[in-house]
């Protein structure tokens, strides 16, 4: 399949990758996909006291447009408000890569995962 | 080293920076000496070989005719027994359909393997639109059928059983001679797909009791855009044709034959016949080099598909918390193919491994490797040493080799399937 050239960018230098202490309440994980699926996205998030995201890093497990995705949004959401983060759509996503359609599907997941690091953090701050 | 330095393999040189072939199951680049028989057959020699009038016509006939008894020879028939077609896909479709609709009359049940190629399940599922009944037959772990639940499916309403020889994913081969003779007692034509096997493996369509069988050229390093089906006289095998018209082919494929295409073709039996010993032997030094060397640096992979019972010139691995199509952009310095779902439109993994009871999670990780003539060692070495490296680039970016290593069994995680 031919990428664009920003989706083999970010497969060949993904920004942001590893992992933030799961245990400190300022950090929310978000853990999306399946296996079974072929893609399995983990974003994290942290928090500052003043309600901005500082700090981003993810791991994923996935085909060339998954890994693209999740390193974009990694550089998307940090110096965001959750709210500004939370706004992302899957739709700037995937026209920021060009990604083609049957691709569209890593999107979601990097939107998902967003989500899913955000609810995890309001969960854990209360 | 043995013979191999002797062998008159032709060295094919690489374009600079272009990435080093391991897709040989895909297809195969057509050797120099085949390109070299083809040449003149285009230009000074163009004529059409049905043309019986002058001497271009009977200079092509008897071109044609050379390559058609190198066809019959690799596979032990007669060359009256030989059709050529325009590949693979279109014999599959002849044989099956051909015979199918022929004998509809007496006899409306197909057997044939779930692991079979696209192009044979297509035919069977379109010839049950047409009301033919089809039992697909499944495989074992190890990919190869159980010859008791073969048995078992056919019947006397069974016209046709199709059962490939080489299977295009994870390379390996089934009882032929064994299918054959069930066949062969149970009264059941035997169609074999061949496209895989001619040339990588011995074959005898008497001894084998082969009733029609499939063969590609540009998978034994001939010309793509030619074929052959091999169709048995004695006992004879009728079919009704796909393509009707002038007749050629004795009826059974109408439409002027390309002689460039079929002498390129008998070339390349030719050449596969002559070196079939010494080629296996050397691919199969050079796959357990790629096998050993990956095992050696990498943890958690997986051969799919029984290793022994299996073309040297094929590896099918599951490199597991690698995704099969991130990992194939991470060897761009090498054409390989994936299982993966992520290369293709529907979001199903290879059924092929999935028929062998292969999870689903690791289907998606998959890599085949396919080696053919043109393999050096230096190949093997720097796909080893690349493989190796993107493995863990991408294992350091996995989040389920980080549970792996945390001793986290993913089964035991409700993942939430999109």
């Amino acid at each position: 399949m031919a990428y664009s050239d920003k989706v083999i960018d970010h497969y060949e230098h993904p920004r942001n990758v590893g992992a933030l202490d799961k245990d400190d309440s300022a950090v929310g994980t978000g853990l999306v996909g399946a296996p079974a699926c072929g893609d399995v996205m983990k974003l994290q998030i942290k928090v500052s006291a003043e309600g901005i995201i500082e700090d981003a890093k993810f791991k994923t497990f996935g085909c060339g447009s998954a890994i693209a995705s999740s390193s974009l949004v990694t550089e998307w959401v940090k110096g965001k408000t959750l709210d500004e983060a939370a706004s992302i759509k899957n739709t700037d996503i995937a026209q920021e890569l060009a990604l083609p359609p049957v691709k569209i599907h890593c999107s979601v997941l990097a939107e998902d995962a967003i989500k899913a690091a955000i609810a995890d953090y309001k969960k854990k701050s209360g | 080293m043995t013979a191999l330095g002797k062998t008159t393999r032709p060295i094919l040189p690489r374009a600079p920076g272009a990435p080093v072939y391991l897709d040989y199951q895909a297809t195969t680049p057509c050797d120099p000496r085949v390109v070299e028989a083809m040449l003149p057959w285009f230009t000074e020699k163009f004529g059409n070989p049905h043309s019986r009038n002058h001497r271009y016509g009977w200079e092509a006939e008897e071109a044609v005719e050379k390559a058609r008894e190198q066809v019959a020879d690799i596979i032990g028939a007669d060359a009256k027994e030989v059709i050529f077609t325009s590949g693979a896909t279109e014999s599959n479709n002849l044989a099956i359909k051909g015979v199918a609709h022929f004998y509809k009359e007496k006899k409306n049940h197909i057997v044939t393997v779930v692991t079979e190629h696209k192009c044979v399940l297509d035919t069977c599922r379109y010839l049950e639109q047409e009301g033919f009944s089809v039992t697909y037959l499944p495989v074992k772990t190890d990919g190869l059928i159980d010859m008791a639940e073969l048995e078992a499916a056919i019947t006397d309403q069974t016209v046709i059983v199709s059962v490939m020889a080489v299977n295009n994913e994870i390379g390996v081969i089934q009882p032929l001679a064994e299918i054959g003779a069930l066949c062969r007692k149970k009264g059941a034509f035997f169609h074999t797909d061949c496209a895989q096997a001619v040339g990588k493996i011995p074959l005898d369509v008497n001894a084998m009791n082969i009733d029609l069988m499939s063969i590609s050229g540009h998978k034994l390093y001939g010309p793509k855009g030619i074929g052959a089906l091999y169709v048995r006289r004695r006992p004879r095998v009728r079919l009704v044709p796909l393509i009707t018209g002038g007749g050629q082919e004795r009826g059974m494929r109408s439409g002027t034959l390309s002689t460039p295409l079929c002498v390129g073709f008998g070339e390349a039996c030719a050449i596969a016949k002559a070196e079939m010993g010494a080629e296996n032997e050397r691919l199969m030094g050079l796959r357990n080099r790629l096998l050993g060397g990956l095992k050696q640096r990498l943890p958690e992979i997986y051969v799919n598909g029984d290793l022994d019972h299996r073309i040297p010139g094929n590896l099918n691995i599951s490199f597991a918390f690698v995704e099969g199509e991130g990992l194939m952009m991470g060897v761009k310095d090498l054409a390989v193919s994936s299982g993966s779902a992520c290369t293709s439109a529907s979001l199903e993994p290879s059924y092929v491994l999935r028929a062998l009871g292969v999870d689903v999670e690791m289907a998606h990780t998959s890599l085949r490797f396919g080696l053919g003539r043109f393999t050096t060692d230096e190949d093997i070495d720097f796909a080893i040493d690349h493989i190796v490296e993107a493995v863990e680039h991408l294992r350091a970016m996995s989040p389920l080799w980080d549970m792996h290593l945390e001793g986290v069994d993913l089964k035991s995680i409700e993942w939430a399937e999109h």
